[in-house]
């Protein structure tokens, strides 16, 4: 595993990827701090912070887009997958890699709390903990990309495939309004997914039986919970879809509150997508 | 060492690799033949664990492919059909990069880098970056990180692919001296390399086995009968005078060609070796013999007549193949005697069944003969008769020439 995060990290910065990424990331993450703090004299850095998650959409698919698709498209997956490394390895090897470049121009955020301190700023804990929430937010970010990344052996799939996602996730808190709020609008909602869900076991497993047992099971379930308590199901769908939203947490943290649950859907949003990364590398092996 | 039992792997409806059993016994070298798509390279990655076999075990030392990966890789140094280097990094990073991914401890790192780059002459390459190098140079790359560590098995997916006549001949020797010590499987399309190289061929076709023997057993196999071709100053009747009187010779045809010799094809089974008698009998009838070559089914024709569903096209291609390689061969030789050393990648390839590069290459090696002076030129072909002037007007034609061109490449390699 350390040779893969050794490998993968030096290679983000023999290519211009790496300095790209830290450099764009501090530079508007400067920008915002010159605009909300210094100018207009708001004394929260996560007030900056919030407006740099926008920039990680764009950064994050050109950090995390070559880093299956790639190895893929080049054949050294060859070497690493028949040498004496376990899956595990090789995929934490390379999410730590680009954990270790998102940290980066984390570590020189820290400068902002430290200048709003020295002038009479009173939220430097808060503020510390809002750079490691945006860290933990590029950290769940780069683990879809990765995962897209890991479906593909084109990079430019990968990259717009992972900004439609992150993309989709951001208006996620916006796009609950559109939804209907009567509860048989989010019964047929729930059964689309649920459709979509089974076509998505059946596109990981190619097994017709286990598909349709979660399409037929999930429909069922769905079913009877709608039948016997109608009335949970108005605005159902909206409320889920809005609490997917992950910048939509990160701002509770901006608003100077600390909210455990915030951390906690991050990490398992994270272990979610990177143990979906190692299921897709194995997968691969018997298509 | 390794155990393959009834490997299947299907891609969808077709059969990459149907139902292939075999096992590799230690110290051997063993060799993979079939054409293009016959699943060599999918067996490979079966093995090696790259890719997972729909039915059927591999067993490497004892451990599961699938099971026990870690125990059974760390035993495969595995060289794939495309070398998987990484562009951006220089020889020795990747090197070294590889040599960790193989578990070899920190302080012994630098030693075994060290020792393939020697073997494989790529020790001026070290600070290098791989996307600058020439194909060659990232074939032995690639072969240098199979080599890390020196594991028990090697495998090798066409390794001399790229390579020029000098590298290959360099690969093939550092091959042989590795099969003292190392279990080796290479696959290969290249006929003669794999007669050259391996003590045991496996010959693979629409992913089945067709078949498994020493190289010496499966050339004899197919090779039951010498056809030698006799050409003598006389009139015809005087050579089957002649013929008749040496035991255990029958002619099987007796012609007369244009310029008033006398072309005789006399066939006998490989084991008895009658030039010699027939040489004499000539000499002592007072007939000058001009002209003697024998012909040997090759390793080619083994293969087309294994590999190939229609006898009739395996024949054509059998023909259209002699005079592939053998211009191929001439044009090696004729690289080497111009010491020209680095042979792009068409030329060097050529040799295999099925290439749609010999016009190409025919082009190609008509004008380097225009090229060269006369003299190269019959010191290249001097076992052809003038009238061919070093082009093959027939099938037995070509086999001679095809002979010749083999001789003077084997001298040349000699003399280098």
């Amino acid at each position: 595993m350390q040779a893969i995060f050794k490998r993968e990290f030096k290679s983000y910065f023999n290519t211009m990827t790496g300095p790209v990424f830290t450099a764009v990331l501090i530079a508007f993450t400067g920008i915002f701090f010159v605009a909300y703090n210094m100018v207009q004299g708001y004394p929260y850095f996560s007030a900056s912070l919030s407006s740099a998650t926008v920039v990680l959409l764009i950064l994050v698919p050109v950090l995390t887009m070559r880093s299956f698709a790639e190895d893929r498209k080049l054949k050294t997956d060859q070497l690493l997958l028949t040498s004496p490394v376990t899956v595990n390895q090789i995929v934490f090897g390379k999410y730590l890699s680009m954990l270790a470049v998102l940290a980066i121009p984390c570590i020189f955020m820290i400068a902002g709390p430290l200048l709003i301190k020295a002038y009479g700023g009173t939220a430097l804990a808060s503020d510390l903990l809002a750079i490691v929430e945006f860290f933990l937010l590029g950290a769940a970010y780069i683990s879809i990309g990765m995962f897209i990344s890991s479906l593909t052996e084109n990079q430019v799939i990968a990259a717009v495939g992972t900004i439609a996602v992150l993309l989709l996730l951001q208006l996620s808190d916006s796009m609950s309004s559109i939804l209907p709020s009567s509860s048989f609008g989010s019964y047929v909602c729930f059964f689309v997914l649920i459709l979509l869900a089974a076509l998505l076991v059946y596109y990981l497993t190619k097994n017709v039986f286990l598909s349709c047992g979660v399409g037929v099971a999930g429909i069922a379930a769905l079913t009877i919970i709608y039948l016997l308590k109608k009335s949970s199901f108005s605005g159902l769908i909206g409320s889920v879809i809005s609490s997917l939203s992950l910048v939509s947490r990160f701002q509770t943290i901006t608003q100077q509150s600390f909210d455990l649950s915030t951390i906690i859907y991050f990490l398992s949003i994270i272990a979610l997508f990177v143990f979906l990364t190692v299921e897709s590398i194995q997968k691969r092996r018997w298509s | 060492m390794i155990e393959v039992t009834n490997l299947t792997k299907k891609y969808g409806d077709s059969m990459a690799v149907d139902n292939l059993s075999f096992t590799v016994d230690k110290g051997q070298i063993y060799g993979f033949l079939g054409p293009n798509g016959a699943g060599k390279s999918t067996t490979m990655n079966i093995i090696t664990g790259y890719t997972a076999a729909t039915e059927g075990t591999v067993l490497i030392n004892g451990h599961d492919i699938l099971k026990e990966p870690l125990e059974a890789r760390k035993c495969i140094g595995y060289l794939p059909e495309i070398p998987p280097l990484y562009q951006d990094m220089t020889v020795g990073e990747y090197l070294d990069f590889a040599a960790e991914l193989k578990g070899i401890s920190k302080d012994k790192r630098n030693d075994s880098v060290d020792d393939v780059e020697n073997l494989l002459k790529i020790k001026p390459m070290n600070d290098r970056l791989i996307k600058n190098l020439s194909k060659g140079y990232r074939q032995r790359v690639g072969f240098a990180m199979a080599l890390l560590g020196f594991p028990e098995i090697i495998i090798l997916d066409e390794p001399t692919v790229g390579l020029d006549p000098q590298q290959m001949t360099e690969i093939r020797d550092l091959i042989k001296e590795l099969g003292k010590n190392h279990t080796v499987i290479l696959s290969s399309h290249i006929l003669s390399e794999v007669s050259l190289v391996c003590d045991h061929i496996m010959i693979i076709s629409g992913g089945k086995l067709v078949a498994s023997d020493s190289t010496e057993n499966l050339m004899e196999m197919m090779q039951p009968e010498t056809v030698l071709t006799v050409t003598a100053v006389a009139g015809k009747r005087e050579v089957e005078n002649i013929l008749e009187g040496i035991d255990g010779v029958e002619a099987e045809s007796v012609e007369e060609t244009s310029d008033g010799n006398t072309c005789a094809k006399i066939r006998y089974s490989s084991g008895d070796d009658l030039r010699k008698q027939i040489a004499s009998a000539f000499t002592s009838a007072g007939c000058a013999v001009i002209e003697m070559s024998t012909e040997k089914a090759s390793l080619e024709e083994v293969f087309l007549e294994l590999t190939s569903d229609d006898e009739k096209t395996a024949a054509d291609i059998v023909a259209e193949n002699d005079r592939d390689s053998e211009l191929s061969d001439a044009v090696d030789s004729m690289l080497k005697k111009s010491g020209y050393d680095d042979v792009p990648k068409e030329e060097s390839e050529t040799y295999g069944p099925g290439d749609s590069e010999a016009e190409a290459l025919s082009d190609f090696a008509d004008q380097l003969a225009a090229g060269i002076d006369n003299n190269e030129k019959n010191a290249m072909f001097e076992d052809v008769p003038e009238k061919n002037d070093g082009r093959p007007e027939n099938e037995s034609d070509s086999r001679q020439t095809h002979e010749s061109a083999e001789n003077s490449d084997s001298s040349s390699k000699e003399g280098n």
